[in-house]
């Protein structure tokens, strides 16, 4: 009798993986327009406006690397925790706290030119970020309290701070109560990195998380603690892995990334701090990290497509009309193909013979 | 001051009331083993279905079970990447959640702006002219006693009943259950789809009866918190049924308080819920004993048949 099944695979499928992620593409794309059409907009002009006119201008391209670099960052972050089952969904609390160490100290020093602004603005919020991370880490391994919970409480926490910040502190005085902060001088704002767009430093740092993430979990004992402990909890803690010292790392090392993304906002495409700081990436981030397989160059990848569907949802709500809420529809519909068809990846289909033991 | 009081106690109950369905349809789906983190995604579609099909058709009624339903098939979704794909949960949760979010503000743009009668109040048992305790207990609307009666007979038939001890058996040791007999996998659908429509319900009442209006982000983490009280009520529906309506007076507190002439930064009110969540989450947590007796020893592995 024929069948369809699916065995376990024994050995890795590296064509698998690429092959997982095409499917999920095109999965996406056809899930997309057959929902559009059901809402009455024509097929190729959604199609158009989300995927090819990106393409179509250097305006275009360089606005899918602006919103590449956040994404980037904080995924390759989020990434190291992911591999160790370590949960983090605060990145956006992080990246705002990030953000908003960064602009005290751009306020503060608001007039000085000195080189050094920017460098201690990069730390100050790669710091914080990890330290509102670090808060989730110490209720986990002191309390037990799930992360994935308390992260996503941070988040909203910071949030409101945020929104208290800019209403009050850290107003501009001469902002005619806008809740925004001053605009930033030139000594704390990032020069562009492709002249004619807005793609900034930001993206350079990305790729540099990129290469460092890549050697931190192939190349270093403390990575490949965080991958087994991820893996196989059981088998690391009886290799006497520190579960603690995996959650500690995790959560750092993703609330530092989305610090720093946080302070390539302020410091680079808004000039100030404000109300709104991100479309949303520290979540978006959390996508691309799946997306990428958990692995430093395929997030790479993934954070160009994300930021695709991002800068095409832009397009699409001028020449389409179509609203915002696609982008998140996208984002979404891609995750969920990702994941079924990664299944690719660990089961292998089999057409054949139902097999029968035969005892000899 | 009395009318106050009757302000807090009773709005406590009607702001609890789509916490308490989310968490009572997330504790089942938990309960068998599955961690659906598209709460807030479930609830936000139920939300914008229910406004939608109530405009449309005039009655709350068909909003309340459109809205169901639609969550539902958002949570199927859910149940076929977990189920049939051997999904990482906590991925496909966020995942489906996203959609979710990105639905219900696709269904909601043409109803933005617009209002509906909310659903009304009742005189349950002709009581509610009673002073004080009148309007708090019996002046409520029907989704606030439906919500009392979901919980106890969700703690029923978990607690008491062999269809509770099947759906605990295939969160706690899945294998074991499969070697009795049992489906494990239709079990956990199951349970995953009655998680989605009670979630869906919980959003529609935020919809049209507690705000008779639509607006994007209008569940406002209320569906995190849920899966939050899922959590503190150590998965036992009772307790997280009180963990729901303390959040419903916390929830009230911006209102009352301002109400009183207290002057507190609006943002911090805000973020008092979250901050209440993670200190009663650290608290409960702490005893690892507890939470360790008391959490479906499956809950969040993925399980395949052959597995």
């Amino acid at each position: 009798m024929r069948s369809l099944r699916l065995e376990p695979r024994t050995e890795g499928a590296q064509g698998a993986a690429v092959a997982a992620s095409v499917i999920a593409v095109f999965a996406t794309l056809i899930a997309g327009a057959v929902l559009f059409s059901l809402v009455g907009r024509s097929l190729s002009a959604v199609l158009y406006s989300f995927f090819l006119q990106p393409f179509a201008s250097w305006n275009g391209i360089g606005e899918i690397l602006l919103k590449a670099g956040p994404l980037l960052l904080i995924a390759q972050g989020l990434a190291v925790g992911y591999r160790a089952q370590v949960w983090n969904i605060g990145a956006e609390g992080q990246l705002i706290v990030g953000a908003i160490a960064a602009s005290v100290l751009a306020i503060g020093f608001d007039g000085a030119a000195s080189p050094l602004l920017l460098p201690a603005m990069m730390l100050a919020g790669g710091f914080a970020g990890a330290a509102w991370a670090g808060i989730a880490a110490l209720l986990r391994t002191r309390f037990n309290a799930n992360e994935i919970l308390t992260t996503f409480m941070l988040s909203s926490i910071a949030l409101q701070l945020l929104y208290y910040l800019v209403s009050g502190p850290l107003r501009d005085p001469m902002g005619m109560n806008f809740p925004q902060s001053i605009l930033f001088g030139d000594a704390a704002l990032f020069g562009p990195l492709i002249a004619g767009t807005r793609a900034n430093t930001s993206l350079l740092i990305g790729l540099a998380a990129a290469i460092i993430a890549w050697a931190f979990m192939e190349r270093s004992i403390q990575g490949f603690r965080l991958v087994v402990g991820g893996l196989s909890p059981g088998a690391a803690r009886y290799a006497g892995f520190s579960e603690a010292r995996s959650v500690w790392i995790g959560l750092l090392v993703g609330g530092a990334c989305a610090g720093l993304a946080g302070v390539g906002e302020v410091a680079g495409p808004l000039g100030m701090l404000q109300r709104n700081l991100s479309p949303g990436y520290g979540f978006a981030a959390i996508m691309v990290a799946f997306l990428g397989g958990l692995h430093p160059i395929g997030i790479v990848f993934a954070a160009l497509l994300m930021a695709l569907i991002y800068v095409g949802g832009d397009f699409a709500l001028v020449s389409a009309g179509l609203p915002n809420a696609t982008v998140t529809i996208f984002q979404g519909l891609l995750l969920i193909f990702y994941l079924a068809s990664s299944i690719l990846i660990s089961y292998r289909v089999v057409i054949g013979a139902r097999s029968v033991e035969v005892s000899a | 001051m009395t009318a106050t009081l009757i302000f807090i106690l009773g709005g406590m109950l009607s702001a609890a009331t789509p916490m308490l369905f989310a968490a009572m349809g997330e504790v089942v789906a938990e309960r068998a083993g599955v961690l659906n983190l598209s709460v807030e995604g479930m609830m936000a579609t139920g939300a914008a279905t229910a406004f939608m099909a109530a405009t449309l058709s005039g009655s709350h009624l068909v909003g309340f079970l459109a809205a169901g339903l639609a969550a539902a098939a958002l949570s199927f979704i859910f149940a076929a990447l977990v189920l049939g794909f051997v999904a990482n949960q906590v991925a496909a949760g966020l995942a489906v959640g996203i959609l979710g979010l990105g639905v219900s503000a696709l269904i909601g743009k043409p109803f933005e702006g617009t209002t509906i009668a909310p659903l009304a109040k009742l005189d349950l048992f002709g009581l509610s002219l009673l002073p004080v305790i009148g309007p708090i207990v019996f002046g409520r609307d029907v989704m606030v006693y439906l919500g009392v009666a979901f919980v106890l007979a969700i703690a029923a038939v978990l607690g008491r009943t062999k269809l509770g001890l099947i759906i605990r058996a295939v969160g706690e040791a899945p294998g074991a259950a499969r070697d009795i007999g049992y489906p494990v996998l239709r079990i956990r659908l199951a349970c995953i789809l009655f998680g989605g429509f009670m979630a869906g319900l919980g959003g529609a009442y935020l919809s049209i009866a507690y705000t008779a209006l639509w607006a994007e982000g209008l569940v406002a983490g209320r569906g995190w918190i849920a899966v939050a009280l899922v959590v503190f009520g150590t998965w036992m529906p009772l307790r997280i049924a009180l963990g729901a309506y303390v959040f419903g007076a916390i929830s009230l507190m911006e209102l009352s308080l301002q109400s009183l002439g207290v002057q507190v930064p609006s943002q911090l009110l805000s973020a008092s819920p979250y901050l209440i969540t993670i200190v009663v989450l650290a608290a409960i947590s702490r005893d690892a004993t507890r939470i360790r007796l008391n959490r479906p020893l499956a809950l969040g592995q993925a399980y395949r048949n052959d597995g």
